[in-house]
């Protein structure tokens, strides 16, 4: 099997490639990247006026399966992740069971060599049952192919514990993902803490709720010698005190998700349970730092945190309806319509931030288009306009912000592994 | 002008002259209350339906006198008592109500927003009766018609409204009607109950009754709801009678001719004394 994609322009930052180029694929790897490449390859693809990258490497990713396979299951989340140019995703253990144990997590894998379309790479949980009460099987966990621990949705709130946590992540060369909040601000908050939380009737949530927390996780890193990577960054402070930390060199990663630098808390205005998530949607100054910490460098990461919920659970009350958005299809036209044609990062940029930084945190050999590694590639038509609604998205559950919204770039082709899983 | 709105949510949708509209709409029948046949043919044939997910006494009748008197038919659904109880969401029950042709639901509920989503699920009219912590239009439009009736005008008086504005939809439709008609709206309370970022809507905040007594033409007295938001912090109730509370001492001092309000239901003894409760007009 041989895949030849002809004249497009390769970005791939990890070797430092950005010109129109070919790039080979034979036996499943990449085998050549260079110009005039002639080859009588089993599939051409004509890629003129095209992106060629590395697959996406998605690290924030609900695939509800095994427990809430109404929302998603790891079939229609994969296929959803491959329309959206996504190759490798790491499945928070948020599920029912939660991955606590090695068991839940052998289960998991099964589902997974049964039904994924793209690479699933899994996360154990920090805690039992995500409880903050009593730590995981961490060591069984890694043993069993976790790369990264995270009590998602959820921070561990006891220091001890959490410092105890980092400890035995760091001995098992294992990533925490610090889902970064304290409860005891956010309470029973709803959306950002304001004018719009005031005049529409919510509790709000203040950015303290991120910030804080994050402040403490960062301290527990640079105690424990763990690294840490702060899972959806939404606001100015927590910005801030990340580039503080990384200045220190404390091992401190971040991502943020496209929401927070395409939306704010005015989206919110009438309602919209599909602005409904956690974090909340913030200010205008929150969403201009979140822009800024992109171009900085200081967030490394763009990540969908795709959380699927049904439209039971979301054409609700407001206050009543779940936390969370679905984001596999459209990270990336949200990124090229509001980073790259607004000018805050090159591609370049933009694709370490979605395939090489988040594979180097994850320690992975991907996120690139290096000879000899697996083939993970997407071609993108960069400015091809669309309109995401409920017809159109075929992830299982439909509650996207961007819904009725016009975004640019749309994804061609994507090659996982050397196989076209997706084809538009 | 004519009303366009399919809806009535909130004074914070509504401009000036719609407003306006709706207020001089009241004055002309005002007086049908007055007549020994109480009715007019304006809602013939139309019906309403009451759509209540909260207790509500006041609120509740007067829809229904209203609409009563306008010749409409009423149908009174309290949640207690509907398919509600059963577990059916708010948007089926909206849309079953829809498909027996009713033509407007007034809908109370405790969520802020509900009217917002109701509204906008159904092709008929959705009448706000109060919505959670969001606004309470028909209230504020009676206290802003009280207000016009007793002082002539709105536009440049000296309104304050008194205690409990972060969890009152009350004060939240009374602020936006009020500052739409141009009144100076001041709002009183203790820090920990003014909500985040409320002096964008317009008004000014004082943490001092007594200042605000001296100006003002007008005062409407919130109820300190203790029994709705547990997670919430309140002050301790005589303390707070003491720094806020509207008593005879307090008004003694205050504007001559001041008006004196509240929504109900009272608690007396904790926003106003007894005496000031029961007496009629100063």
């Amino acid at each position: 099997m041989s895949i030849l994609i002809k004249n497009g322009r390769v970005i791939d930052p990890a070797n430092k490639i950005n010109a129109v180029m070919d790039v080979l694929i034979q036996n499943n790897k990449i085998s050549k990247v260079a110009e005039n490449i002639n080859f009588s390859a089993d599939t051409l693809i004509d890629a003129r006026n095209k992106i060629v990258a590395p697959g996406i490497v998605d690290m924030h990713v609900h695939l509800r399966e095994p427990g809430r396979e109404d929302k998603e299951t790891v079939a229609s989340a994969t296929a959803a992740a491959a329309k959206g140019g996504v190759t490798t995703v790491l499945a928070m253990p948020n599920t029912n069971p939660a991955m606590d144990c090695v068991e839940s997590l052998e289960l998991l894998k099964e589902i997974i060599s049964k039904s994924a379309k793209i690479n699933v790479l899994t996360c154990g949980t920090i805690t039992k049952e995500r409880l903050g009460k009593e730590l995981s099987d961490i060591s069984g966990l890694k043993q069993s192919g976790a790369c990264a621990i995270s009590d998602d949705g959820c921070s561990v709130d006891n220091d001890v514990l959490m410092l105890d946590a980092l400890k035995k992540a760091k001995l098992n060369k294992l990533l925490t993902i610090c889902h970064s909040e304290d409860k005891k601000i956010s309470g029973k908050g709803v959306i950002n803490l304001g004018f719009n939380s005031t005049r529409l009737g919510l509790r709000g949530i203040p950015n303290a709720s991120e910030y804080k927390r994050i402040q403490r996780d960062i301290e527990l890193a640079d105690k424990s010698g763990a690294a840490v990577h702060i899972a959806h960054v939404s606001c100015r402070e927590s910005v801030e005190i990340i580039a503080q930390a990384k200045k220190k060199g404390i091992k401190v990663t971040c991502e943020t998700a496209p929401h927070y630098f395409s939306l704010t808390q005015d989206a919110l205005l009438e309602y919209d349970t599909n602005m409904k998530m956690n974090p909340p949607l913030r200010s205008k100054e929150d969403l201009a730092a979140i822009k800024q910490g992109l171009k900085d460098g200081i967030i490394d990461v763009i990540a969908s945190d795709h959380a699927p919920h049904t439209e039971n659970e979301k054409d609700i009350e407001f206050e009543r309806a779940e936390f969370g958005v679905v984001g596999l299809e459209t990270e990336l036209s949200v990124s090229i319509t509001e980073l790259i044609n607004k000018q805050i990062l090159d591609w370049p940029e933009l694709i370490r931030k979605f395939c090489l930084n988040p594979a180097r945190i994850l320690g992975l050999e991907r996120g690139n288009l290096t000879v000899g590694r697996w083939a993970d590639v997407v071609i993108i038509a960069d400015q091809q306009a669309w309109v995401p609604n409920k017809q159109n998205l075929i992830s299982k559950s439909k509650n996207s912000p961007f819904l009725g919204r016009s975004l640019n770039g749309q994804v061609d082709y994507t090659i996982c592994n050397g196989a076209i899983v997706y084809q538009r | 002008m004519s009303w366009t709105k399919k809806d009535l949510l909130g004074l914070e949708y509504l401009t000036q002259e719609e407003i306006e509209l709706i207020l001089d709409t009241a004055e002309s029948f005002k007086e049908v209350s007055t007549r020994e046949i109480k009715k007019v043919p304006a809602l013939r044939g139309k019906t309403a339906v009451n759509l209540f997910y909260e207790p509500s006494t006041r609120t509740r009748v007067s829809f229904e006198v209203a609409a009563k008197r306008l010749s409409a038919d009423v149908i009174n659904i309290a949640s207690e008592t509907s398919s509600v109880k059963k577990g059916e969401t708010l948007i089926d029950t909206g849309k079953n109500i829809q498909a027996l042709k009713a033509d407007i639901i007034i809908m109370r509920h405790n969520c802020s927003g509900a009217a917002n989503m109701l509204a906008r699920a159904l092709d008929i009219s959705v009448v706000n009766a109060g919505d959670g912590w969001h606004e309470h239009p028909t209230q504020a439009l009676l206290d802003i018609f009280t207000l016009k009736e007793k002082l002539g005008k709105i536009k440049g008086l000296n309104v304050a409204i008194v205690g409990d504005i972060a969890h009152s939809r009350v004060a939240r439709s009374n602020i936006w009607g009020l500052t739409k008609l141009g009144a100076n709206v001041t709002l009183c309370a203790p820090e920990m109950l003014l909500p985040v970022g409320i002096e964008l809507t317009g008004a000014k905040t004082s943490s001092n009754i007594d200042d605000v007594l001296k100006n003002a033409d007008a005062v409407n007295v919130l109820r300190m709801q203790f029994e709705r938001d547990e997670d919430a912090a309140f002050p301790e109730q005589l303390d707070y009678f003491k720094k806020f509370g509207i008593t005879e001492e307090r008004l003694a001092k205050a504007k001559k001719g001041i008006v004196v309000m509240h929504p109900g239901p009272i608690n007396r003894g904790i926003e106003m004394s007894s005496g000031i409760a029961t007496e009629k007009t100063r």
